[in-house]
């Protein structure tokens, strides 16, 4: 099972112009299609609506852990069970969350991004790469990997 | 969207081992669970019961006891789950390359 996303995309523009479009909320707000509160603030909650058709009526919340300028910015975001109408939760705090992390790179035509998004499950990191190692070939798979997780446990 | 849910369920050593016994295809007693884990049988309900809640598995009374087996169903959706949001990365980045390169 994949506990993780990770993207690397080449951008033709400087460090600085992408780190803007990440950090600048009214910015990603105009790209990641969400309509922002305020400003992204290290260990704060980031509120506001998501603006892709079809999605208005969810909110936006995650919290801010990094903010190094042109490096790293990070926020965790909560994975509720339900984004449907009014059936959102109020308080987001209890809800499993991921981490988004982009990680920007100078490079000769510009910049490297990489995105992740990890936690997706939260076993121990080391056993759940044997055990939950992706695969294409489906869950009969998956489970043969969890049992010789299992039988090397012992 | 039970997968957030799913993913909770399996973030715990002993019922990812529980998930890993009943995945050998046939149902077991709770008797047969608890066996070997170095647990009490009611520590096993317990954690059946959070498996259960989350659909991964099922339970088919016979006589006087609960047997379970598994069903991979929910975890094939938190692995589509998994695949979606990779897809709605894909878009959002795809929409962030055309804001700073324009």
């Amino acid at each position: 099972m994949t506990d993780r996303i990770e993207k690397r995309i080449e951008l033709k523009a400087p460090v600085s112009r992408v780190w803007r479009a990440l950090t600048d909320y009214r910015e990603f707000g105009e790209w990641f299609r969400v309509k922002l509160e305020g400003p992204f603030v290290v260990g704060q909650v980031s509120t506001g609506y998501i603006t892709h058709p079809g999605y208005e009526h969810v909110k936006w919340h995650a919290v801010v852990q990094k903010m190094e300028p042109e490096r790293l910015f990070s926020f965790t975001w909560p994975h509720p069970k339900s984004f449907e109408k009014g059936n959102q939760p109020l308080d987001y705090s209890g809800e499993p969350s991921t981490l988004v992390e982009f990680r920007l790179e100078k490079i000769a035509s510009g910049t490297l991004l990489v995105l992740s998004e990890s936690g997706f499950d939260k076993l121990p990191s080391d056993r759940r790469e044997e055990a939950f190692r992706r695969n294409e070939g489906g869950w009969k798979e998956q489970m043969k990997n969890i049992e010789s997780y299992v039988a090397k446990k012992g | 969207m039970r997968s957030a849910l799913v993913f909770a369920a399996l973030g715990d050593e002993t019922r990812l081992l529980l998930v890993a016994k009943l995945s050998q295809g046939r149902t077991y007693s709770i008797a047969q669970l608890t066996e070997g884990s170095g647990l009490t049988r009611q520590a096993i309900t317990k954690h059946l019961r959070v498996l259960e809640g989350v659909g991964i598995v099922h339970s088919v009374r016979t006589g006087r006891e609960s047997l379970f087996e598994l069903d991979p169903q929910p975890m094939e959706e938190m692995r589509e789950y998994v695949d979606r949001m990779s897809a709605q990365w894909d878009q959002a980045l795809g929409r962030l390359k055309a804001f700073v390169e324009e």
